[in-house]
């Protein structure tokens, strides 16, 4: 049974965007700093620390959720995405691409999280109406939007992935 | 903000936490999905010298439904709960209430047993758990006990758990024929915490059972006759009984309001859709 104490320096081991990581963290390390201060993948953003503004939203197995509130231990064994996973090279993703043309982020501070929740949704209902698109968004807190352009912007990516027309 | 430095066990069977929660006693901590609990220790409310991680003990993640009641495993999250394809048939109040816990990033990782742990007063599961008169297993390394989930919630945040235990599932009674019921809450936001939530379950008899949360300190019911005639001096009495207080979110007299006429509502709601 894996146990640790306190000051142990332990690795844990998971895939992140696909390519098997490890890091070597004590048990009280937030998956966010492990990701940040560790691996240096900076795209995960902290904002509250308490699971109320999504910054930090990451997907754990296909599913968002906070990686604040995930000890980096318990993401042993785990299937994590960060918004580094989206864009292939240069080549941006259809929501990354919506999101810049309707100016859907500002200070961008919010983005990564909104951009890990909406992948989400959409590779689990790729025809999500806009009222799931906006129960989702519900977890998110943006200060600069308004939000308007980031609904404005998921509709036109589920549109695209979907193929159909392409303005909503 | 970061935690305080603890012991970490990842159990992966069931006597495994049960020593470690026997040898830890008043600093063991359960962690489960850690959607509460992760806050506290990072703003330092809670400082347990040890957690052990429940999640990966494989028996703890099951959903059994058998004869009349559905047991819920301690590691199932609540979108696992949310995604089981016999809940609307067999839970439809947790159903209806399950979309106001949170948002649905926290309930990819909360669990149905933690929310009952936490027994926050204004949190929807521990309300459903009451209006249905369902119960709480509890297990340390020397028995295992089951206890009515309303002698379970004690007080805000405080239950019947002692050091050395943890619940191992929830069970609530399953739906039966001719029974009606209703979920209806007013909060900030949605995904907020509840101002007041109401859950109602109605039986064929015409009788009917209202619990409230976000009131008193744990959730109240009270037990309706079939004849309804003076419901509302019920109502008001209720309302006055929870002894509601001024905070942040809403005086104690918007409170009592909501509890008359949400109250109201959600009652006529359950005892019209029974079937
Ligand atoms: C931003 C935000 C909004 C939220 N909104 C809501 C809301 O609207 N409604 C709502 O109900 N909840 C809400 N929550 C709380 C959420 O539902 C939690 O998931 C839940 O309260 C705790 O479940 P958990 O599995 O995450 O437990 P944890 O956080 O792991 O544990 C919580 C507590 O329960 C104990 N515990 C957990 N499992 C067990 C067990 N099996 N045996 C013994 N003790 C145990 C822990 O020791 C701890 O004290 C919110 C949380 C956040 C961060
Ligand atoms: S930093 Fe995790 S939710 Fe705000
Ligand atoms: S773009 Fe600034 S917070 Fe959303």
């Amino acid at each position: 049974m894996p146990r640790l104490t306190k000051d142990d320096v332990q690795p844990v081991g998971f895939k992140l965007n696909g390519r098997p990581v490890v890091v070597r963290v004590t048990p009280r390390t937030l998956l966010t700093d492990a990701l940040r201060h560790e691996i240096g993948a900076t795209g995960t953003h902290v904002g509250c620390e308490h699971g109320v503004c999504g910054a930090c939203t990451v997907q754990v197995d296909g599913e968002p959720a906070r990686a604040c509130l995930m000890l980096a231990h318990q993401a042993d064994g785990c299937d994590i995405r960060t918004v580094e996973g989206l864009a292939q090279g240069d080549a941006l993703t259809p929501l990354q691409e919506a999101f810049r043309a309707h100016f859907a982020l500002q200070c961008g501070f919010c983005t990564a999280g909104i951009l890990m929740t909406l992948d989400a949704l959409f590779s689990r209902q790729p025809d999500a109406d806009e009222d799931a698109i906006r129960e989702a968004l519900s977890g998110h807190l943006c200060r600069c939007t308004g939000y308007a352009p980031i609904v404005q912007a998921a509709l036109t990516a589920r549109n695209r992935i979907k193929g159909g027309p392409i303005d909503a | 903000m970061k935690p305080a430095p603890f012991d970490y066990v990842a159990a992966t069977e069931m006597s495994e936490a049960l020593d470690a929660l026997h040898q830890g006693g008043t600093e063991a901590r359960v962690i489960a999905g850690g959607q509460s609990l992760v806050p506290m220790l990072n703003m330092r409310l809670a400082r347990p010298a040890m957690l052990v991680d429940i999640t990966r003990i494989p028996e703890l993640s099951r959903i059994e439904a058998k004869g009349d009641q559905v047991t819920i495993g301690a590691a199932v999250r609540q979108s696992a709960l949310e995604r089981w394809p016999d809940l609307a048939d067999r839970l439809p109040l947790v159903r209806a209430a399950l979309p106001w816990v949170g948002h649905a990033q926290l309930r990819n990782r909360g669990t149905v047993c933690g929310s009952v742990a936490h027994a926050d007063p204004s949190a929807e599961l521990p309300l459903c758990l009451i209006a249905l008169g369902g119960n709480v297993t509890l297990r340390s390394r020397r028995k295992t006990r089951t206890v009515a989930a309303r002698d379970f919630f004690q007080g805000m945040m405080s239950t019947d758990l002692a050091p050395g235990e943890m619940i191992v599932s929830v069970a609530f009674p399953a739906r039966k024929d001719g029974t009606g019921f209703a979920f209806r809450e007013v909060a900030r936001r949605h995904g907020d915490f509840a101002i007041v939530a109401c859950a109602a379950t109605a039986r064929p008899d015409g009788t009917a059972t209202l619990a409230v949360g976000g009131v008193a300190d744990t959730p109240a019911t009270l037990d309706l006759p079939a004849d309804m005639a003076d419901l509302d001096d019920r109502l008001n009495e209720f309302a006055w009984h929870l002894q509601a207080r001024d905070d942040l979110h809403a005086t104690a007299r918007y409170r009592r309001d909501l509890v008359r006429r949400l109250g109201h509502t959600t009652l006529k709601e359950a005892l019209s859709c029974r079937d």
